[in-house]
């Protein structure tokens, strides 16, 4: 394998769970829900995926298990902020801080342990090609399932009557119940997509890129996940972009690390951090493109009258 | 029950005493209504009469809480907007329910809830939309355009579900005369196709001229139904408010009016945002004494004039406004304050007062600057009982009937809430008042209090701008009336000389010279 | 069943002043569920986690340190969030704080006077009002959202001081441990009964804090004016005041105010700068900010109960063998219980039962 092939692999690894996180959070918005909690639910579908795994002893129905609590522990806050109507800021704040306290509570006895890996797809003939046998047929499962859900966001979004009547609720939520659309429903629905993917992601994390538990292993990849919507202008394709850049930011500074060019490594670690702060400056600067693009009820309660 | 001496087609609906109650309030009590084919019906009503409450309940978005509705003879529940369209109820709503941000097509395929694919639905949109005279492009977003292109779309995603009972709340607020003439003329044919409407307005003059029958409210219940053609615009408007209303008394202008207050000087604007409208070489003179109107269909630049007026939008030149000689372009709200000027915003809850804040924390909201010596201390500690003594006064002087000593905004009738910020404004005695939708969704008994407050104001000295979209107030209290149009204001038009028609056609931007600053500038 | 719920006309001031005290009873009983699951006797859990810890004067001096942080880091944060602005990276500035706080003895450990710790304490705030400031600047200038370049920074300021304490600022005595020498006694903040116990100045400053901030914010036209522009920012245009300037001041209050707690927290509870130099306190002020109902003086209650929550995960670690990862579960079920109980104070919440309303024409 050549050093370049192996790079572009690592970066697909670094990039795929920010992708996933962000195509969730990207649907949540769209109807109009601003939550935060994506870095909460991502710890939880680590911990699960990866205590279901070892279980279990089998990745998939870990991956499976990351997805379940995902979607589960998106419910609280969508509870919070649906049905009580509380501030979607704060409760989204309350999701990740509880997440990274039940996580660390949860995983305490699986630090330390291996985990079980989600083996990559090897296709006899075609993943032994040459260069891009590894990068198209060889890589983990999950890669490609992350691919076609940003293809399927995409159509759903902007190909189906279904996606339409979201993007209205995002939009202008008085206008869509006054038209009878479920306005509540719909947006329950979306936040347990945000949620089921952010689980995915973080199973990603603990059972595909480094199988095994850390405490707060998901180092602010949910926060980040949260940028790419907004750098991506909520645009399926624009989040799988913005993903890949943030994995190559990444695995560029490991790669400096270990070359060892006398720059600090903690310098070098707090770029994607940095680069994040870089990316969400040039992108809001450009105001038609965000306002027009925003979804206008975002992060606005809504209380139905009856 | 009184009943029909219009047409005689058969029973479509039947309403027997249908009723909704709001916590305490008994929003429609008791309410009874029939509806023929092939009528256009009158739903009359002040302002929180509870024509909304009614609509909303025959359309499915509110739950009745007791009564029957009976559509074609069988009794119905209505339990969703789906449900109503399905029986053949449409609704064109009166804040129209689109969205910016989809284009005119997808704001049509929304309520059609089968998969029609979009070209399909723009196609029959357009086809439609020609037959009943409505032109409108299916692919431009709705966000652009303006409020008469929006009201065509909400007409025709309704007619495209071919109903047969066309719900339609206080259309022609929105419209230039001469527009309101185009969607009557829509009105009837849809009438001689045997379809049904129930028409929604407080404009007594075209209920009259169009409708066969009409329904009375007020608080809630009805107290009439008649043949509008039979009535006078006083006894309908005798009806809708329980007693006779006073038009506001304007005693003629000095014959020589005082020195110049307010001065615009060739403002223009670019738009702050993707939909709004930039405001281009406005000029404006306004002197002590007079009452200046500024007419215009909503979304003509208004709300981005009223900013730059009011200094919440600074312009690059001092220049450009002048308030009592003084340039003031670049000045803050505080500091035109400061030099006599008092402002009214159009909308009360979030603009002209904070909804979760008491009366008297409104009061301090926009005369902290103006009144520093008497309600605040030193080092800006708030003096609570100065302020609690001024808001009772405006409260006595305005007469704002409120539920507890001190509420909050949000908890007054939009009536209460604009006396008390008018009130808070003239409070000060200011020398210039720039208010825009003074009367908007006010009762009448506060309405006429209201306005009657603004022609004495000029007439003790003040200049008063006003602006407004609805023409019969414009005609009653202004000296003079001027038109926006596309972000452009036309030569103010002495009263004696303007007539209803001169203005709309200037509403609809007919003047030369006038009609180059359209919308494409944008 | 379904749960509807209608706008109250006027907020609730009963459950203003109810919902905090329903939310930690609700948290209690989900705690007591928590512990049984986990196999532990419930009550003695409870009894460990929140009486144990009062019961000595030197456990109360302990409650004294960790609460002085999360105070003053509250009090800040109330005005950030009153004024809509969605600082959350207030960890991060508390490091900037610390850090900066510590330039001079690090630095300069031969300059021994009196005037080291006030120049300390100024040189924290000033550290931490700068970090904040970073993320105002970019909200007024670039209108780029201040929740993630705040949090972005906690991560930069982390990683920041890691580099600093193993790296150039290492105390070359350390036998290769990360962290600062120790400093020097001009550059300590005393204890303020060093009889007594540890409790340093830093539980006095944060009650100065604590009540100058509940005096601005009720009494004068700047409290006004923070509230205001939260509230309704047009309305708060209206009045002439500048949401610009608003951002740039709970920004850099809340940021020196964290910094502040973070040199306090280095000068006085520790006593030299190290890698691990915050428990989350940052993180934890948020749910203390919103325990107190964002009102400074209930600020200093809410900062006393979770100061008493990490005490207690000490005191139940030690005593009864529950992990102490339990701590921020426990705190972080408080908080979703106290933004649940808030809706009480803008709506009455009633069940409806489903079956005779719905079951209709609806096809």
């Amino acid at each position: 394998m050549g050093v370049i092939e192996a790079i572009l692999l690592t970066i697909a690894t670094a990039a795929t769970p920010l992708l996933i996180a962000a195509i969730g959070e990207l649907v949540v918005e769209r109807s109009g829900v601003l939550n935060l909690g994506v870095e909460g639910m991502m710890i939880m579908g680590a911990v699960t995926g990866f205590g279901v795994a070892l279980l279990t002893g089998s990745p998939w129905l870990g991956m499976l298990g990351g997805i379940v609590v995902g979607a589960l522990f998106s419910l609280l806050f969508g509870f919070l902020t649906l049905t009580l109507v509380t501030n979607q800021v704060a409760t989204g704040l309350a999701l990740t801080l509880l997440g990274l306290g039940l996580s660390g509570m949860l995983g305490e006895s699986f630090v330390g342990q291996p985990g079980i890996r989600l083996p990559n797809l090897h296709i006899p003939v075609l993943s032994d090609l040459p260069f891009v046998g590894g990068l198209i047929f060889g890589q983990d499962p999950i890669f490609y399932v992350s691919i076609a859900l940003t293809a399927g966001v995409a159509w759903f979004l902007f190909y189906t009557h279904a996606g339409l009547t979201l993007r209205s609720v995002g939009d202008n939520h008085a206008s869509a119940h006054a038209l009878g659309i479920n306005v509540i429903g719909i947006r329950y629905l979306a936040v347990m997509f945000g949620g089921a993917c952010a689980g995915l992601a973080g199973a990603y994390l603990s059972v595909v890129y480094t199988p095994q538990w850390v405490e707060n292993m998901t180092a602010g990849r949910g926060w980040i996940a949260l940028a790419l919507v907004v750098f991506a202008s909520w645009r399926p394709w624009r989040v799988l972009a913005g993903a890949y850049l943030f994995g190559a930011v990444t695995i560029g500074q490991l790669h400096a690390q270990a070359l060892g060019l006398g720059i600090p490594s903690q310098l070098l670690s707090s770029l994607p951090y940095l680069a994040t702060v870089v990316v969400l400056v040039l992108i809001s600067q450009n105001k038609r493109l965000t306002m027009v693009n925003t979804p206008a009820s975002l992060g606005r309660p809504f209380v139905p009258d009856r | 029950m009184e009943t029909t001496h219009g047409p005689s087609g058969a029973g479509l609906l039947e309403v027997r005493g249908l009723t909704k109650i709001f916590g305490t309030l008994k929003a429609c009590d008791n309410i009874d209504l029939d509806i023929a084919a092939g009528e256009i019906h009158a739903l009359l009503g002040e302002n929180g009469a509870g024509k909304s409450t009614l609509v909303k309940m025959l359309f499915g978005s509110l739950e009745p809480y007791s009564g029957t509705i009976s559509w074609k003879g069988q009794a119905v529940r209505i339990a969703s907007p789906g449900a109503a369209r399905r029986l053949g109820i449409g609704m064109v709503f009166q804040h129209f329910s689109l969205f910016d941000s989809l284009t005119a097509a997808e704001n049509i395929a929304l309520s059609l809830a089968d998969d029609t694919p979009i070209l399909e639905i723009a196609e029959k949109a357009r086809s439609l939309s020609k037959t009943y005279g409505l032109p409108l492009d299916p692919f431009s977003l709705v966000g652009d355009l303006s409020v008469g292109e929006r009201q065509r779309i909400e007409i025709t995603r309704c007619l495209l579900q071919e109903p047969q009972l066309i719900i339609l709340d206080e259309p022609t607020s929105v419209l230039t005369p001469q527009e309101a003439d185009k969607l009557f003329e829509t009105l009837e044919r849809l009438r001689a196709e045997g379809k049904s409407i129930l028409y929604i307005s407080h404009r007594l003059e075209e209920v009259k001229r169009m409708c066969d029958r009409a329904t009375v409210l007020r608080h809630g219940k009805v107290v009439a139904h008649c043949d509008p053609r039979q009535e006078t615009a006083a006894s309908l408007a005798r009806m809708m408010v329980g007693n006779d209303v006073a038009g506001a008394t304007r005693p003629a202008a000095p014959a020589a009016l005082g020195e110049e207050l307010l001065g615009i000087c060739g403002l223009s604007r670019k738009p702050a945002t993707p939909f709004s409208i930039p405001l281009n070489n406005i000029w404006l003179s306004l002197r002590a004494g007079e009452v200046l109107g500024i007419a215009g269909v909503a979304g003509n630049g208004q709300g981005e004039f009223f900013e730059a007026v009011s200094g919440e939008v600074l312009q690059d030149s001092a220049d450009v406004i002048r308030i009592r000689g003084k340039g003031v372009g670049k000045t803050g709200i505080s500091g035109r304050r400061l030099l006599g000027a008092a402002f009214v915003p159009e909308e009360r809850l979030g603009h002209g007062a904070a909804p979760r804040m008491r009366l008297s924390e409104n009061l301090l909201l926009s005369r902290h600057a103006t009144d520093r010596k008497v309600f605040l201390g030193t080092a800006g500690v708030i003096a609570k009982a100065a302020i609690g003594a001024a808001t009772q006064r405006i409260i006595e002087v305005m007469d704002v009937r409120k539920s507890a000593p001190d509420p909050e905004a949000a908890a007054l009738s939009g009536g209460n809430l604009q006396k008390f910020i008018i009130g808070r404004e003239l409070d000060r005695q200011p020398s210039v008042l720039v208010v825009n939708q003074p009367t908007w969704g006010v009762d009448a008994g506060a309405a006429a209090r209201i306005r009657q407050a603004l022609i004495e104001l000029a007439r003790a000295g003040a200049a008063v701008l006003v602006i407004s979209q609805d023409l019969d107030e414009l005609f009653e209290i202004s000296d003079a009336i001027a038109v926006m149009h596309s972000g452009a204001l036309s030569k103010p038009m002495p009263i004696a000389e303007a007539t209803l028609e001169k203005i709309g056609l200037l509403m609809g931007g007919a003047e030369p010279g006038h009609a180059h600053h359209s919308r494409e500038v944008a | 069943m379904r749960i509807e719920l209608s706008k109250r006309p006027q907020h609730s001031t009963l459950f203003s002043v109810l919902s905090p005290f329903i939310a930690l009873a609700l948290t209690l009983v989900a705690g007591a569920i928590m512990f049984s699951l986990l196999g532990k006797n419930p009550g003695e859990a409870l009894y460990f986690y929140f009486i144990d810890p009062l019961r000595e004067v030197w456990s109360l001096h302990e409650l004294a340190v960790k609460a002085a942080p999360l105070i003053l880091i509250a009090v800040g944060l109330s005005i950030c969030y009153l004024s809509n602005n969605w600082n959350i990276g207030a960890e991060g500035q508390f490091i900037a704080g610390a850090v900066l706080g510590s330039f001079i003895p690090v630095v300069f450990p031969g300059f021994q006077n009196w005037t080291v710790l006030p120049l300390m304490l100024i040189m924290g705030m000033a550290g931490g009002a700068a970090y904040a400031a970073v993320p105002a600047y970019l909200k007024v200038r670039f209108n780029t959202n201040e929740i993630l370049t705040s949090l972005m920074l906690v991560y930069v300021a982390q990683l920041f001081n890691d580099w600093l304490v193993r790296g150039i600022w290492r105390n070359p005595e350390g036998m290769s441990f990360p962290g600062t020498a120790p400093f020097h006694e001009y550059a300590v903040l005393p204890a303020i009964w060093p009889d007594a116990g540890r409790a340093h100045w830093g539980i006095v400053f944060a009650l100065v804090a604590a009540v100058v901030a509940w005096f601005m914010l009720s009494k004068t036209l700047r409290g006004f004016e923070v509230k205001v522009l939260g509230q309704s920012p047009r309305a708060g245009r209206f009045a002439g005041f500048s949401s610009s300037r608003m951002v740039f001041f709970a920004f850099i209050v809340s940021g020196a105010l964290a910094g502040l707690a973070g040199i306090c927290e280095v000068s006085g509870a520790v006593g030299h700068l190290n890698e691990k130099l915050s428990i989350g306190y940052g993180f934890t002020a948020i749910i203390v900010a919103f325990l107190g109902r964002l009102n400074p003086l209930g600020i200093v209650a809410a900062g006393i109960i979770l100061a008493l929550t990490y005490l207690g995960g000490e005191a139940a670690q030690i005593s009864i063998g529950v992990s102490d990862k339990v701590v921020r579960a426990f705190q972080g079920m408080l908080l979703f219980f106290v933004l649940a109980c808030d809706t009480l104070i803008h709506y009455r919440i009633r069940l409806v039962s489903a079956l005779p309303r719905s079951k209709t024409a609806e096809a």
